[in-house]
């Protein structure tokens, strides 16, 4: 049972898998894919976690398996399906760790100017914390804080890195205290 | 089209400080007018041709600073691209001493319209004394009375300043600028992984210094009007908050009252209040604090996003960005509140207006067809000008006489950077200003005391 949970959120994850994040862990994606092919295969995933030595609990495996990232439209804040199907799994999983706290990051690509993008990303963070406290994450967990445009994830200027850059980022662990 | 055709002779500005003391010297011309004609006309200007020989060296001065005093005040005045100056090397003969009379022929010949004549010397207890007069070459007559300043010998770059600004008042009429400092942010490292600090330099690019604060990410300081301290946004405790710095000791206050997400500071002409923009529920609306008493009142209640608030001279209104009639435009409102008057109409995103000192005109970031603009218009919205366009022109920043605007450019791609860069309001003149990193979210200073 736990190893059919686990394969069906890494299937649904490899759909939608922010493609950087990939890029940045080749060693990863070739893991992610021969889990696949273990599932594939009817095999004992459990054990291929542990050989990795990721489980399901931990903080890597909720950003690289679950997806800690949500991308959203130009100049939009409002969830896309891609968006909301990756959210449902960061529920699933942080419900199973109500100790950790978290803060959601709101980021904008750089076509727009510093204030509005900061205005911009908190409006994106926001619609992360509704999303999560609709689906019963406490609100005492969660804090939001927006970069604007002043953290981009890709360099390049057009859409295909700006569509990367506009995005909420939730990290597992981190609290922000005013 | 703008004519100056007789050059008003602006009354003298005394200045007074610490460390610079001025005496008038005998011999000035009262209600002189000078007969130097400055047109501009289609866009050609014919530039004020300018000689600014090494100043004389008196008892004891170095030559270095005596050519650099000159050097400084040539480029002041070439940078405003309403004057030109002739190379030293043209010079026919140099004055020798400051007070034998100037030899006109030697200065029409090479075409020089005015000459600036000065002499640097040593006092025994260390300070600089620097005389300088302005001579109009074809009438033959000084323009205004000489001056006279005292000073450390390490300020001595603020004389150049201070007689550059003395010298583009009398003959253009505009207020000065020169003796100013711009406070911005530095950058460096990788597009992705930038560090940014807090900065300081002269006007022209001259004595940069990094302030010290925590290592956080910073944005945007402002100028308080009397230029001793900075309001800018850090993010110390995780988040965008605004935070006020006292530049003579560079220790930081934060606002217990602007805690949350606060961002986007300017203080008001008296410098007893701050507009600024605070997020809450993921709302942006603009908010004023007073400083003295730490109560914030809040001024735009609206679901849309209003921020980059700046306020008018007189302290009665706002001028700020909402996307509240669907994109970013720019609204005014009074400062006690009520509705939002709409200014801007044009298509595309109009962000960041800051009034001119001058109260005039409304300087602003326009984002339009993927390309970025600086522009100006009138206070009602009217004679929209797009000054500059680019990949990336963003957040204006006025000079103290309301002629000359700063901004920052950012070029695209993985190596993109910002600079900093200067324009006259007419469009013309765009620089950039030479800085030792990457530099953007310039703000201007007043003219210092």
């Amino acid at each position: 049972m736990l190893s059919f949970k686990i394969c069906d959120i890494k299937i649904h994850k490899f759909r939608t898998v922010d493609e950087a994040k990939i890029m940045k862990n080749i060693g990863l994606a070739i893991f992610v894919i021969l889990l696949l092919v273990g599932c594939e295969n009817n095999k004992n995933y459990k054990n291929s976690l542990d050989k990795a030595q990721i489980s399901e609990s931990d903080i890597e495996y909720f950003q690289n398996l679950v997806g800690d990232t949500v991308l959203f439209t130009v100049d939009q804040s409002g969830l896309r399906p891609d968006a909301i199907s990756i959210l449902n799994a960061q529920v699933n999983w942080l419900k199973e760790k109500k100790f950790l706290p978290i803060t959601i990051e709101g980021h904008a690509d750089e076509q727009g100017t510093r204030e509005y993008n900061l205005a911009l990303g908190a409006r994106r963070a926001t619609a992360v914390r509704e999303f999560l406290l609709a689906k019963g994450i406490e609100q005492d967990r969660i804090s939001i804080v927006t970069y604007g445009k002043e953290r981009p994830l890709r360099v390049c200027s057009n859409e295909e890195c700006w569509s990367k850059n506009r995005r909420a980022v939730t990290v597992v662990g981190k609290k922000i205290v005013d | 089209m703008v004519r100056h055709s007789v050059i008003k002779f602006l009354k003298i500005i005394s200045i007074t400080s610490i460390f610079l003391i001025n005496h008038s010297l005998v011999a000035a011309q009262k209600n002189y007018a000078p007969q130097l004609d400055m047109t501009v006309n289609r866009g050609v200007i014919k530039p004020i041709s300018l000689a600014v020989p090494s100043f004389i060296i008196e008892s004891g001065a170095n030559s270095i600073i005596s050519r650099e005093l000159a050097k400084v005040i040539s480029n002041n005045l070439d940078s405003t691209g309403l004057f030109k100056s002739i190379p030293q090397s043209a010079y026919i003969s140099m004055p020798l001493s400051f007070n034998t009379p100037v030899q006109f022929s030697d200065w029409s010949i090479i075409n020089a319209d005015v000459l600036v004549m000065g002499s640097v010397g040593l006092k025994p207890d260390g300070r600089l004394e620097v005389k300088f007069r302005l001579w109009d070459v074809s009438q033959q007559k000084e323009i205004g009375k000489g001056k006279q300043y005292f000073t450390n010998s390490e300020s001595w770059r603020r004389i150049s300043h201070k007689i550059s600004d003395t010298i583009y008042t009398r003959v253009t009429g505009e207020g000065a600028y020169f003796d100013s400092r711009v406070v911005f942010v530095s950058e460096t490292g990788p597009k992705d992984n930038r560090t940014k600090r807090l900065a300081i330099m002269d006007q022209d690019g001259a004595n940069f210094r990094l302030l010290k604060h925590p290592p956080s990410l910073v944005i945007a300081p402002r100028f308080s009007p009397t230029t001793n301290k900075i309001i800018f946004t850090g993010y110390e405790t995780g988040k965008p908050r605004v935070y006020l710095m006292d530049l003579s000791s560079e220790e930081i206050t934060s606002l217990p009252e602007l805690k949350g997400m606060s961002f986007a500071p300017r203080f008001s002409a008296d410098g007893s209040q701050i507009v600024l923009s605070m997020t809450e529920n993921g709302n942006t609306d603009i908010f004023i604090n007073t400083l003295s008493t730490g109560v914030k009142r809040r001024l735009t209640t609206n679901n849309a996003i209003d921020t980059a608030p700046s306020f008018s001279p007189d302290g009665k209104s706002i001028v700020f960005e909402s996307d509240r009639g669907g994109g970013q435009q720019l609204y005014i409102i009074s400062t006690q509140g009520g509705d939002a008057k709409r200014i801007s109409f044009g298509k595309g995103r109009y962000a960041t207006p800051v009034w001119s000192p001058r109260g005039d005109l409304i300087a602003f970031t326009k984002i339009k067809e993927g390309k970025f603009h600086i522009g100006v218009m009138r206070v009602d919205g009217t004679k929209e000008r797009l000054l500059t366009t680019s990949f990336l022109d963003e957040g204006p920043a006025w000079a103290p006489n309301g002629r000359v605007l700063m901004f920052f450019r950012e070029t695209p791609g993985r190596a993109g950077a910002p600079s900093i860069y200067s324009i006259d309001i007419s469009g013309r003149n765009l620089r950039k200003i030479k800085t030792s990193s990457f530099a953007s979210d310039p703000n201007w200073s007043q003219i210092l005391n």
